[in-house]
């Protein structure tokens, strides 16, 4: 009942026969157990929507295949991929009232009117728009359709469940209150589900894994917790969640930190030797009471309480970390700003600096990935 | 920053006050010339003849405009102008849509072309038309002759008169319906063909119900232009009397003949036609909008 | 509780086929791959405009030039064709003036004033297109004819309207009214009125805001308007033949004459004539595209 993505590759030619095209899926591959809900996340324009789209068999890959219960689906029309799909614009048939457009997948699968008439009451209550089967799209509030679209795919018992941006076009509130809805949704009719977002807070609060894409390419696939504590690579880390990019040299006992290098020997060693690039998260940043080996003097800059937890900028020799302190540990003590602190990195992750640091930061502040 | 901040209209956002509109004396005056320069002109050229033409009616009398509709020329000019007007309007119906769903779907080479062709109708003088069609499809020429030789005729018989008709209408629901198509978004046949739907599902559920308040505004433009066509049909038809005579050529022929009131008769009931279809029209456009959003 | 949809229906009410193969794959709004009836639609629409418009063109060009260009020439060149065409340019010269300075008129009233009926109005417009020629020249022969209504006092002042020059330009007006305010009307609508209003408080007159703000940013779309009357007024037959009286060599215009010369037999020069006029609609057209682009393009800026 999963869903399988072999090598996918997909190049999108421009009118002007001249240029190479436009290299929008990668040599992408992940697999879906079924029963499962999965995020591909990835910025806009990252190739993840087109995956989604050739799953649905609504584009056609250059080369690569997709499996889908065990059958290899990749030339099949999306007419017979047993799939509800749910546009990041709905697409509701604007000529249709709600009742016809839920019935709409039943009716031309042939399903017997009573049948049809039961399915459709049944998803109508679901997504909790009863009294509403006569009105048209355009009289509906953006959720409201969002939830039409939803019933509709839904409705013909699809096996897998694609959607593509489903809250994108939402604001924030009501898209809170619908991705709980999805979850419960996915979780009572019990179909495997695929959906695009470029919100990580929405992929974390949804998704049983989670395929980051970018540039075309599977960055790294696997739980919440191990994307977030475990990133594959520098963009996986600095996409998700925020993160502190300090530059270091490893000569194999010390690791030389921050623009003056100053010493640290960790309390693990370290694999890679040379240039490094540390990715530290705010809340992987600790307090010591004391200075030791492997802690580092920054001070204070700004002190900012947000209710749940404390978040502090501290200055290292110039560079800026972000840190977090929970509620309890934080108010046992008073913050001031231009103390000195004693730091240590309680986790991180290392890469190799390929490109200077200072590039690669540069880079990610264009995208608008750090601040 | 900016030192004169912009002075919003006095009569507030979204109400329209615009050219000559102005709240001084001189604005309202002007204003006033300008609407009563605008509803003379009108009066003049569009009241004063339909209230000539309704003055006609009043005066000649019911009965006489009814003794001079139920003459046998009168109805079956008629009858033959309303029956090869639906016939057109089927034909080009169909092709209409046809060809807006190619130029705007389908790549293909020489579209430009093809573009500039669709609007050659309009421009071209209608006795053009008329004079290019008996050149094509006459007698005496190639087409024209093979067609006879078949037992088929095309010029001087109301295969001819249709083709005339086709002609004059043809850029009407082509033009109606390429901005609706090109609007459309292909995310509504996407998600049909994800329930299920094959392609002809598709279209007759989705795509045509969207595309029909369009066809039917092209529809009643062409049915109400084929109404009064006479430029072209009166070259192209034989215009024998009972046979391939329409409607505005026996007009023609009643005040040629100096028989006005035979021309009223007949005059009434084609500017009615248009009328109703006008009304027609703006019902479409009403369907068309609900759906809007 | 709300039960659970999947769970009390059998499975056998799904009905699709799993049996696919690329061969198969003709989806018709996957543009890439060649397919049977995209191809199959294209050649009926191509077909359907040669026959119907691009073959008659062809037609008529090749007729009139069977026996080489002299037949041609002198075809135009006899006295009846070239008054006929300097009459059909004189009541077009005129009726275009006319209605474009009243077709400004009418948009502006009709985008900038709001006055009661003035949906009444905005329709009254637009009716000459929807009536036929023959019988709008009919309604000018009603009014202007010599037991008409208004056609006996003309003629007791002497001045003739029916069967001369002025019904015919008359006549031409009429069936061109609705072109110029109706191309002028929604760009007038879109540029809205914060140019002008912004102008006027800056102390411009009328007349200066009409030059330098209202006139520049409709230009366009007058000139498509203006190109529009132009043709149509070129063309113009049925209304000008039933007012005119067709007489030759003095109210006879280029689509009579064609007309004439095609009921007389005298073929070569209903063609040549005919060919003239296509050529400067077909110019028309040019010119009209042209002013089309330039709209779009003033739109999007």
């Amino acid at each position: 009942m999963g869903i399988d993505v072999r090598h996918l590759v997909k190049r999108f030619r421009s009118s002007c026969q001249k240029t190479e095209g436009f290299l929008a899926v990668d040599d992408v591959s992940f697999s879906v157990q079924p029963g499962q809900m999965v995020a591909l996340l990835g910025p806009s324009g990252s190739g993840k929507s087109t995956v989604l789209r050739i799953i649905a068999g609504l584009e056609s890959p250059d080369s690569g295949h997709v499996i889908m219960q065990n059958h290899d689906v990749t030339w099949t029309p999306p007419q017979n991929r047993h799939i509800g799909f749910v546009f990041q614009h709905y697409a509701l048939f604007k000529n249709m009232t709600v009742w016809k457009n839920i019935a709409f997948g039943l009716e031309v699968n042939r399903w017997e009117p009573e049948i049809v008439a039961a399915q459709v009451e049944r998803f109508l209550a679901l997504v909790q728009l009863k009294g509403y089967e006569n009105r048209y799209p355009c009289q509906l509030s953006g959720g409201q359709r969002q939830r039409v679209a939803l019933a509709r795919a839904l409705a013909p018992r699809p096996a897998f469940l694609l959607l593509d941006e489903p809250f994108g076009a939402l604001d924030t509130k009501v898209r809170r209150n619908l991705a709980v809805q999805l979850r419960e949704l996915h979780d009572e009719v019990k179909t495997t589900s695929v959906f695009v977002t470029h919100d990580q807070e929405e992929a974390f609060e949804l998704a049983d894994e989670i395929v980051v894409i970018n540039r075309g390419r599977v960055e790294q696939a696997g739980t919440a917790r191990d994307v977030y504590d475990r990133p594959a690579s520098k963009f996986v880390a600095s996409f998700i969640g925020n993160v502190n990019m300090v530059e270091g040299v490893n000569d194999g006992h010390t690791l030389w930190i921050g623009p003056l290098r100053r010493a640290v020997v960790p309390a693990r060693a370290l694999e890679n030797r040379g240039e490094l690039v540390l990715l530290v998260r705010p809340e992987s940043i600790e307090v010591c009471s004391s200075p030791c080996s492997d802690t580092l003097d920054v001070m204070i800059r700004t002190v900012a309480y947000r209710g749940d937890r404390y978040e502090m900028m501290l200055d290292l020799d110039g560079l800026e970390l972000r840190m977090i302190v929970d509620r309890q540990r934080g108010a046992s003590r008073t913050w001031q700003t231009g103390a000195t602190l004693h730091v240590r990195f309680s986790r991180f992750a290392v890469f190799e600096a390929s490109e200077g640091h200072e590039a690669l930061r540069d880079k990610l502040r264009s995208l608008g990935y750090i601040e | 920053m900016n030192p004169y901040p912009p002075s919003s209209s006095p009569r507030g956002p979204g109400f329209p006050s615009g050219l000559f509109a102005g709240k001084t004396l001189a604005g309202k005056k002007g204003e006033r010339v300008m609407r009563w320069t605008a509803l003379t002109y009108i009066g003049l050229l569009v009241v004063l003849p339909i209230l000539a033409i309704s003055g006609e009616t009043v005066k000649s009398g019911f009965r006489t405009i009814l003794a001079d509709l139920s003459r046998p020329e009168a109805l079956a000019s008629l009858k033959l102008t309303f029956l090869l007007a639906f016939t057109m309007i089927l034909i080009t119906s169909c092709m209409g849509t046809l060809t807006a769903w190619v130029m705007v779907r389908y790549p293909f080479r020489g579209k430009a072309v093809v573009n500039a062709l669709i609007d050659l109708p309009f421009a071209i003088p209608t006795v053009v038309t008329g004079l290019m069609l008996v050149v094509l499809y006459g007698p005496a020429s190639a087409i024209g002759s093979f067609m006879n030789r078949n037992g088929v005729e095309v010029i001087y018989a109301k295969p001819g008169i249709v083709l005339a008709l086709l002609y004059v209408t043809f850029p009407f629901v082509v033009r109606a319906v390429q901005p609706v198509l090109m609007e459309m978004n292909m995310e509504m046949e996407e998600a049909a063909a994800c329930l299920g739907a094959g392609k002809w599902t598709i279209f007759k559920r989705i795509v045509f119900p969207s595309l029909l308040p369009s066809i039917l505004t092209g529809a009643a433009q062409a049915f109400s232009k084929a109404l009064g066509e006479f430029g072209s049909v009166v070259i192209v038809a034989g215009n024998i009397p009972m046979k391939t005579q329409i409607a505005p050529v026996y007009i023609y022929g009643e005040i040629e003949s100096y028989n006005p009131s035979g021309a009223l008769a007949v005059s009434l009931v084609l500017l009615a036609g248009s009328m109703i279809v006008l009304l027609l029209l703006n019902v479409a456009r009403r369907v068309g909008t609900r759906y809007g959003a | 509780m709300v039960p659970n949809p999947f769970t009390d229906i059998s499975r056998s009410v799904r009905r699709r086929d799993q049996r696919q193969s690329p061969r198969r794959y003709q989806w018709f709004f996957l543009r890439r791959d060649p397919r049977l009836m995209q191809r199959l639609l294209i050649a009926a629409v191509l077909a359907w405009l040669a026959f119907l418009i691009a073959f008659p063109l062809i037609g008529i060009i090749t007729h009139t030039f069977a026996d080489g260009w002299r037949p041609f020439v002198d075809a135009l060149i006899e006295p009846e064709a070239m008054h006929a065409f300097i009459i059909t340019l004189l009541v077009t010269g005129v009726a275009v003036m006319i209605n474009v300075v009243f077709g400004i008129i009418i948009g502006l009233v009709i985008a900038r004033h709001q006055f009661p009926g003035k949906i009444l109005v905005e329709e009254l417009v637009s009716l000459p297109l929807a009536v036929s020629p023959v019988v709008a020249g009919f309604m000018f022969i009603l009014l202007f004819g010599r037991n008409g209504w208004l056609g006996s006092w003309f003629e007791a002042g002497g001045v003739r309207i029916i069967y001369a020059l002025p019904g015919m330009i008359i006549a031409t007006i009429f069936v061109t009214l609705p072109f110029v305010s109706k191309e002028v009307i929604p760009v007038l609508l879109e540029i809205g009125t914060e140019m002008e209003d912004a102008a006027r408080t800056l102390g411009a007159s009328p007349w200066q805001v009409f030059r330098y703000i209202t006139f520049p940013s409709i230009r366009w779309g007058l000139a498509y308007g203006i190109t529009l009357t132009t043709a149509r007024a070129l063309g113009e037959f049925g209304a000008v033949l039933v007012v005119s009286g067709n007489i030759i060599g003095r109210t006879q215009t280029a689509t009579l004459h064609i007309h004439e010369s095609y009921t007389n037999l005298h073929f070569q020069g209903a063609f040549s004539a005919s060919l003239v006029l296509a050529v400067i609609s077909f110019t028309m057209l040019l010119v009209m595209e042209f002013f089309r682009r330039r709209i779009e393009k003033s739109r999007e800026n």
